[in-house]
């Protein structure tokens, strides 16, 4: 009976920390998976049994056809989608929280409505724009299209940064000899740098793994999730769990080294 | 340190100089923040600007710093029209209220900002001589959000300094500290500015900040200078309800002039007679007319009742009743009811205590004529009081 009472204790004070690493598994599982079946050796073209450990796609990851070229391609899609996306919608931030102009209320508004739109609603109405403009669908289809859904979340990121920026930060650099361009890249941008990092790097994983829309509006070209739906098809290759596992450990490897350049910068402040 | 030889503008020769404005106004749209003033702030003197908020104290000061563009008028320093610069190419820094001070950048890089910014390769020195000035030679690597609020308005007083402005403006620069802190920052700030012998603009709802640290003070009021002159000056001889209720508190009283000669007002209050010097009452004073004759609290003597007759003659005299005491430790504030005047405010030093003046007691006030000042009676007797605004200064003008 005692002994049922302290356990019953136990489980009252950690049950915080028992919900929270449940949660965490239920989070983590899929990319355990993903993981484990990347050393997987299967029967056959469907990697949805385990049968043995192998590394074999692992020492050959481009040994699917088609597979690097069209990672390379998305790749570069999100690296150009991000920057034009990051560009402009920084500017759009900084131009609806500086600045008082005619239709500021609407755009406001309009800026959410890409976020809320169902995807394949916006896909279907984006083909049929680049088709009536005659525009042949590609690479650059593709990108004018992640730019634009890209852009409404670095818009909200940015802005809500630029918005919490005291005004009379500035000020006090143009008090201080700082012209417009120098008070921007001296006071205005570093402050506004992690609004936009975390923009970025939104923009980055959607367009990354975009499907819906870049389906509808690639024509003959194929992207990396685009590859993926469509072996899915014919049968899965351990190459896509390998290059699966390979982000989650650079996206992983990412967040630590900015958790430890942050940690030293705090040792040094104290 | 006002012989820096590292200095690197052009007019470095030309050193400070008055700050005079010209007419100078602001109005947002059909609001007017300041009306059309002129002002002239003597090189090397303290001057502070003196109102509630929203007096547009701070609007003028941004216009000196060149954040705000008047809408009419010039700013010059010595013989130098800025009124078109903008504010990095003014020799002029200020001190923001709540700082200001840049979070991404550490204590040592935010002193040494405007060096930087105008092209100064070597800093280290000056900034490490300026933090020393400030005392935060320790903190230099730190980051402001690591500092407490005095230390931070150390940096932030550091960092205007050490660019050797002509003038240093400074908004509210103590709001945000505690009582305690602020009068000793008060102190230092005064001792810095006789130091380097910089003209400082001071901006401040303090009425006690600004008379403590302040050569010459303009009270502001509704967009408008009531009145400017030194600390003792504009306490002594107030010109406007305003002015004589903002700065420290008046005891004001309804009167009717009844002869003028000599030199000396004389006027009827409530019964009795008052006098007061001709010089020190700014109304029209003709006979018949009416005036507001005020006096402050702490030049009235208070005299029981019974003693009435030791009241030495030719001293203003009003009779009353002790409606409140309160003790104060060097002095006791009584609160009288007198028929002139429903709460006239009287300010005792406690050498000797006299135990019969509890409320209920009858009581003499006397005060010598030549502490009286008389006021124009077309303002408001409230204005300049807590929440009174008042717009008294169009009475005087």
């Amino acid at each position: 009976m005692a002994f049922v009472t302290s356990l019953l204790n136990w489980f009252r004070r950690h049950l915080v920390v028992i919900a929270g690493l449940l949660t965490l598994a239920y989070l983590l599982l899929p990319n355990v998976v993903v993981t484990v079946f990347s050393f997987n050796k299967p029967n056959g073209r469907f990697n949805y049994e385990w049968q043995r450990f192998s590394t074999d796609a692992w020492k050959d990851p481009c040994g699917v056809a088609g597979l690097c070229g069209s990672l390379s391609l998305s790749l570069q899609i999100a690296l150009w989608a991000t920057l034009g996306a990051t560009a402009l919608g920084t500017a759009i931030a900084f131009a609806l929280v500086r600045y008082r102009f005619r239709a500021r209320g609407a755009i406001n508004s309009l800026i959410f409505l890409p976020m809320a739109m169902p995807e394949v609603v916006m896909a279907a109405s984006l083909l049929t724009l680049f088709l009536n403009m005659g525009a042949r669908l590609g690479f650059w289809t593709v990108l004018i299209a992640h730019i634009m859904f890209c852009l409404s979340f670095v818009v909200t990121a940015v802005k809500a940064r630029v918005m919490s920026m005291d005004p009379r930060l500035e000020q006090a650099a143009q008090d201080l000899y700082a012209g417009p361009f120098q008070t921007f890249v001296r006071v205005t941008l570093p402050i506004a740098a992690p609004g936009i990092a975390a923009g970025a790097l939104l923009a980055f994983a959607l367009s990354f793994d975009d499907f819906i829309i870049t389906n509808f509006n690639a024509g003959s070209t194929v992207t990396f999730p685009m590859f993926v739906w469509g072996s899915a098809q014919r049968g899965t290759p351990v190459q896509i769990n390998v290059v699966g596992t390979a982000m989650f450990v650079v996206a992983v490897l990412f967040v630590l080294a900015s958790m430890a350049v942050g940690n030293r910068r705090t040792r040094r402040k104290a | 340190m006002t012989t820096n030889p590292t200095k690197t503008r052009p007019d470095a020769a030309d050193r400070g100089g008055d700050v005079r404005l010209a007419g100078i106004g602001k109005t947002y749209g059909s609001f007017t923040a300041v009306h059309p003033l002129d002002l002239t702030v003597a090189r090397g003197s303290f001057f502070a600007l003196l109102g509630a908020s929203g007096c547009g104290k701070t609007t003028t000061l941004r216009m000196i710093a060149g954040l705000e563009e008047p809408s009419s008028g010039t700013v010059h320093l010595g013989d130098r029209d800025v009124t078109a610069l903008p504010p990095y190419k003014r020799p002029v820094n200020t001190v923001f209220q709540s700082y200001a001070l840049f979070p991404h950048l550490d204590i040592y890089e935010n002193v040494a900002f405007g060096l930087r910014r105008r092209g100064i390769r070597s800093v280290k020195k000056q900034v490490g001589e300026m933090l020393d000035l400030v005392q935060l030679g320790e903190q230099a690597r730190r980051k402001p959000h690591q500092l407490s609020g005095g230390q931070q308005q150390r940096v932030a007083v550091a960092r205007a300094l050490i660019n050797h402005p002509e003038v240093l403006l400074l908004d509210e620069p103590l709001g945000a500290l505690d009582l305690k802190l602020r009068r000793r920052m008060q102190l230092e700030l005064k001792r810095i500015q006789t130091e380097v012998g910089i003209t400082f603009v001071h901006v401040t709802h303090d009425q006690e900040e600004a008379m403590t640290m302040a050569d010459r003070v303009a009270v502001m009021n509704a967009g408008r200078v009531e009145q400017l002159g030194a600390p003792a000056d504009l306490y002594e001889n107030p010109r406007t309800t305003f002015v004589a209720n903002f700065l420290g508190t008046s005891n004001l009283v309804e009167a009717e002039v009844d002869t003028r000669g000599g030199g000396d007002v004389v006027v009827k209050a409530a019964g009795g007679k008052l006098v007061l010097p001709g010089a020190r009452c700014s109304a029209p004073a003709q006979a018949g007319g009416r005036v507001l004759v005020g006096i402050r609290p702490e030049k009235i003597t208070l005299t029981h009742a019974d003693d009435a007759g030791s009241v030495p003659e030719g001293r203003n005299r009003i009779t009353g009743t002790i409606s409140n005491t309160s003790f104060i430790g060097v002095s006791t504030q009584y609160v009288v009811d007198c028929a002139a005047c429903p709460e006239f405010e009287v300010y005792a030093q406690n050498i000797d205590r006299d135990p019969r003046l509890v409320p209920g007691a009858d009581v003499v006030l006397h005060w010598d004529p030549a502490h009286t000042f008389g006021l124009d009676a077309g303002q408001s007797v409230l204005a300049g009081t807590t929440g009174e605004a008042g717009t008294a200064g169009d009475g005087a003008a």
